[in-house]
């Protein structure tokens, strides 16, 4: 008869963000070791609060399932010795799968006899495997950070402070770090008592009585309903952030929302930092108004029930009025230094021992971005725009207000300068040069805001790349990876024309010119080029570009980021549903061009007098006309009028291939031939290796 | 139940900590900037020894002063600090019950323990543990140490450490650090406004660089020297002073950005090498206080 088990693992509070991902790996392996001991079960869930991890099995099966399996051997030849008995081979062969010698026999396979087992385990009682099982199953839980504690050597996430673990009605007997299993579970911290289960069945039920919500899902959603419940009464939009409410959820058992408000005197400083104060601190939910305006509210979830709630918020009240207080010090005391003195102390802070401070990276910042304003052609107000912008960029980093609250950096920068008198065009681009801030982020709006932003990002992955650090694997300290993508994303959102390699040609020439450069240019760049064509390979995978497709056009280089974007959508549209049968045609002819084509030599000299065949000036005429076209669209960013070129030369290159031998016996002719193909094998390969489309 | 003054409160810790077998002691009597740089948890800590010990550490920060004026930052706060090693399995409800103990009812309250791992790197120490919110106030640190003076400990201690101004503002429901009641009609402010000011009109604007430059120099190889002749608590005592020096070095801006890393270095190589001496000479001695019969268990 089926039973049902439970393990519950107790534990001292477990850090917030580990608690899900243990919870999950708690269930993933409890069916891995079913499944791989044959131990069938209905159902596995899993439980977790700030406490305990949980798993419940129901309808766990009494046996292993029997197995009956043929095992091959060695080769007969082998098996037996010169006297017609059993060799070495055999018996250890038998040996090792457990069987009497005599229980062997042989069976053809592919014309050779082999020796075979028939090895059958008859399944054990569950009940004699757990009391082994699920010990090693809660200490094969891994975790970002272990620990030890009183004399123990074991390493885990918080101290183990009991264990619950039931097979029906029976208690499975192990001990952990001196903790014996059995049936009692503890309640909530301050509301609840310890609770004696007696089937697994019970366990939820029993926590309920003890105030404790097991399950996440209800848990979150008795959240979720007090928060719906204030809003709805109050008239207000509570700002719910998923990772704050993933947080608040495992940091409670039972949660009770309440509300709490503060002087409505600290709404003059900046909305971001009232937000920031009460979200990374407090981990409170901000109040806004139907028009999304904040209120001088906040909401925080007990964990525990409603009484003496009035004393709860009146606490919290009093912690936020003292934050908040520090903000508004900060925040004043900030607007009594000027700007330049703010700069003036970039240049005590080391940005990077072999990068220089602080002030140093600011002036590479401004030089390359005022370069690539000149390079784009920015306007006159634009130009100067980007200049004090790059200029300004960093002088919030030695500010109280961002020394306190790090992720304020750029914004405070932003209400500062404004405040300071600052252009509006200035003032925006120090807040939007940090965009995209993370994966989910927009780039820069503004140009200047684009410009400071790339100058500011090459300077970091340059700088790091010239001093050897290149991220590898999960090793990515500086965030490298994500300033890459992010000066991709700004280059593509702001359909920006600047070639990859000349921002890393002009990056490296302004380091080196302000420090000898560590590593070889060449090789910085060699890195660099590499680096960014993945980061491309990953921008082309967000916008669901299919991977044979970007293959293709990202062996045609990636240097304009924009175009390779271009390219790769013109292709993919010619490559889905219908239209893909009727260009597969064209891909045939490209590919058998640059299959010859690389065997013509650098000339690329045509001579129209040693056409021997019409096909061949018609295929020269078609390829001339295309050119042009091509170049045309290519330079106006019209890259399916320049995919569009390309195919009109399909028919011209079959009726070619049809009417003339290109590896002719004249020399003079052969190499005429196979120029014109390398001449139009250059622009084929320009736009993609069509070779890699799969069609 | 009345409202504690910070003098009972600070005695109800005493009695309660006494009362869970604790040693208390009295404050060290050399500069420091926490509580956990008291050898008496610092060294202490260290080894398999079993101790249990609670005081009450005034920790100077000179940085924090704020002349007597700002309602929460001090240059000199209080700490209570208790290490129990190897850490209890009870030690949190021997905590809340402490809580209790000051009035702190925990039915009335929301209390939590929110993940906050420790590190001190200038003297090689690093722990796992948590802040303890009160009503969403930190009001105590939390933290089963796992390395001191870049030993990895065996057993582990518990370190309770609890913030007195920040639970005092609480229990006696006040805004401002001076205003809170020491005793009887004394004031916070009385006792310590005054000097608050002068420290911090010292560190921020009179204390001569020069002349500290030339002490942490002198004090470091008067631990080095110390430490030669095997001589583990008045190295350590150097290296303190040496730590504080610092502090009033770098509260007044006469050590730049790159030097910093390198003073810090300094701290933490002559707090390695004291906490190494420090082990082998208990090891020297027959480590006796695992002797005494003190049951060591989970």
């Amino acid at each position: 008869m089926a039973k049902d088990l439970l393990l519950e693992i107790g534990l001292e509070e477990v850090p917030a963000r580990f608690v899900r991902a243990a919870m999950d790996q708690l269930k993933d392996k409890t069916e891995k070791w079913l499944d791989g001991s044959r131990i069938g079960y209905k159902e596995v869930r899993a439980f977790a609060t700030p406490r305990r991890l949980a798993v419940l099995v129901t309808g766990l099966a009494d046996r292993q399932a029997d197995v009956s399996e043929e095992v091959k051997g060695p080769a007969r030849k082998i098996a037996l010795d010169e006297a017609g008995g059993w060799s070495k081979a055999a018996l250890g062969f038998a040996r090792s799968q457990g069987v009497e010698p005599e229980a062997l026999f042989f069976k053809e396979l592919s014309g050779v006899e082999y020796v075979y087992a028939n090895k059958s385990s008859v399944g054990v009682d569950t009940a004699s495997l757990l009391p082994d099982a699920l010990p090693s199953l809660a200490t094969s839980l891994t975790f970002p950070k272990n620990m030890r504690w009183g004399s123990w050597e074991l390493r885990y996430i918080r101290p183990i402070r009991w264990l619950v673990a039931l097979h029906g009605s029976e208690v499975v007997p192990f001990e952990i770090a001196g903790v014996e299993t059995g049936r009692t579970t503890r309640g909530h911290r301050f509301l609840g008592a310890d609770a004696t289960i007696e089937e697994p069945a019970q366990y939820v039920g029993k926590l309920r009585e003890q105030h404790v919500i097991a399950d996440v899902e209800e848990r979150k959603a008795a959240i979720v309903n007090g928060i719906d419940g204030l809003a709805a009464e109050r008239g207000w939009k509570i700002a719910v952030k998923e990772d704050l409410l993933e947080e608040v959820l495992f940091l409670v058992e039972t949660p009770t929302v309440l509300y709490g408000t503060f002087d409505p005197s600290f709404l003059n400083i900046p909305q971001e930092v009232l937000i920031t104060s009460m979200r990374e601190h407090q981990r409170y939910f901000p109040v806004l108004n139907a028009e999304g305006k904040l209120q001088p509210y906040f909401v925080t979830v007990r964990n525990g029930d409603a009484m003496s709630l009035d004393v709860v918020a009146k606490g919290n009240e009093k912690v936020l009025r003292a934050r908040l207080s520090d903000a508004k010090f900060f925040y004043e005391e900030d607007q009594k230094v000027a700007i330049p003195d703010f700069l003036a102390k970039l240049e005590n802070i080391v940005y990077h021992e072999e990068l220089g401070t602080v002030a140093d990276k600011v002036r590479r910042i401004r030089d390359v971005a005022n370069k690539l304003a000149r390079k784009l052609r920015a306007d006159e107000s634009a130009q100067a725009g980007v200049d004090r912008a790059a200029e300004l960029c960093k002088f919030d980093l030695v500010t109280q207000m961002v020394y306190e609250f790090p992720e304020l950096q750029g914004i405070m920068g932003e209400d500062y300068a404004r405040k300071a008198g600052e252009k509006e065009a200035v003032a925006r681009a120090i807040n939007e040069h940090y965009s995209p801030r993370n994966a989910g982020d927009t780039p820069p709006e503004s140009l200047v805001g684009a410009i400071v932003g790339i100058a500011d990002k090459l300077d970091t992955i340059v700088g790091c790349f010239s001093i050897g650090i290149v991220p590898t694997g999960s090793q990515d300290p500086y965030a490298l990876r994500r300033q890459a993508a992010g000066i991709v994303s700004t280059l593509l959102a702001r359909e920006l024309e600047l070639p990859l390699p000349e921002l890393f040609q002009l990056a490296l020439e302004t380091l080196a010119a302000a420090r000898p450069l560590k590593r070889e240019a060449y090789d910085v760049l060699r890195d660099l080029n590499e680096f960014f064509a993945l980061r491309v390979k990953n921008v082309l995978a967000d916008q669901q570009i299919r991977y044979d497709v970007a293959d293709a056009v990202l062996s045609a280089g990636c240097a304009d980021v924009r175009r390779t974007l271009l390219r790769a959508k013109a292709l993919q549209d010619e490559s889905e549903g219908a239209r893909k049968e009727a260009f597969r045609p064209a891909v045939d002819s490209f590919n058998r061009v640059c299959n010859l084509a690389a065997k013509a030599d650098e000339s690329r000299q045509i001579d129209a007098s040693l056409f021997a065949d019409p096909a061949e000036g018609a295929l020269y005429e078609a390829w001339q006309k295309a050119h042009g076209t091509y170049a045309k669209a290519v330079n106006e960013a019209k890259l399916e009028e320049a995919l569009a070129a390309l195919s009109a030369l399909n028919g011209p290159i079959s009726g070619f291939f049809e009417a003339v031998m290109v590896m002719a016996e004249d020399e003079a002719i052969r190499r005429n031939r196979l120029s014109l193909l390398a001449n139009i094998a250059d622009d084929v390969k320009s736009f993609a290796d069509f070779s890699k489309w799969v069609g | 139940m009345a409202k504690m003054n910070f003098q009972q409160m600070t005695l109800t810790l005493q009695q309660f900590w006494a009362e869970q077998n604790c040693i208390v002691v009295q404050p060290y009597d050399v500069e420091k900037g926490a509580g956990t740089m008291n050898p008496m948890t610092f060294l202490r800590a260290i080894g398999p020894e079993p101790w249990n010990v609670a005081y009450v550490e005034p920790s100077r920060r000179p940085a924090d002063g704020r002349y007597g004026e700002n309602p929460n930052r001090l240059y000199q706060h209080h700490q209570f600090q208790v290490i129990m090693k190897p850490s209890p399995d009870n030690i949190q409800e021997l905590y809340l019950e402490s809580l209790n103990r000051l009035g702190i009812n925990p039915r009335h309250h929301d209390i939590r323990f929110v993940e906050d791992n420790w590190e001190n790197p200038s003297l090689g120490c690093a722990g796992l543990g948590w802040e303890v919110w009160l009503d969403g106030m930190e009001i105590t640190q939390f933290t089963y140490f796992q390395q001191v003076g870049g030993i990895d400990c065996h057993p582990v201690s518990a370190e309770i450490t609890y913030g007195m101004e920040r639970l005092a503002s609480y229990i006696q429901d006040k805004e401002n650090v001076y205003d809170l009641e020491w005793v009887n009609g004394v004031r916070y402010g009385d006792v310590f406004k005054h000097p608050e000011y002068e420290h911090s009109k010292y560190t921020f604007e009179v204390s001569d660089a020069a002349m500290l430059f030339q002490l942490f120099s002198t004090y470091e190889a008067e631990a080095k020297r110390a430490m030669d002749e095997n001589l583990v608590f008045p190295a350590y005592d150097y290296v303190l002073k040496c730590s504080h020096t610092f502090n009033l070095l770098d509260a007044r801006g006469a050590v730049s950005v790159t030097e910093r890393t390198g003073y810090i270095g300094r701290v933490r190589n002559l707090a390695r090498q004291v906490a190494a001496t420090f082990l082998q000479e208990r090891e020297r001695l027959g480590f006796p206080l695992l002797k005494k019969g003190v049951e060591i268990d989970g």
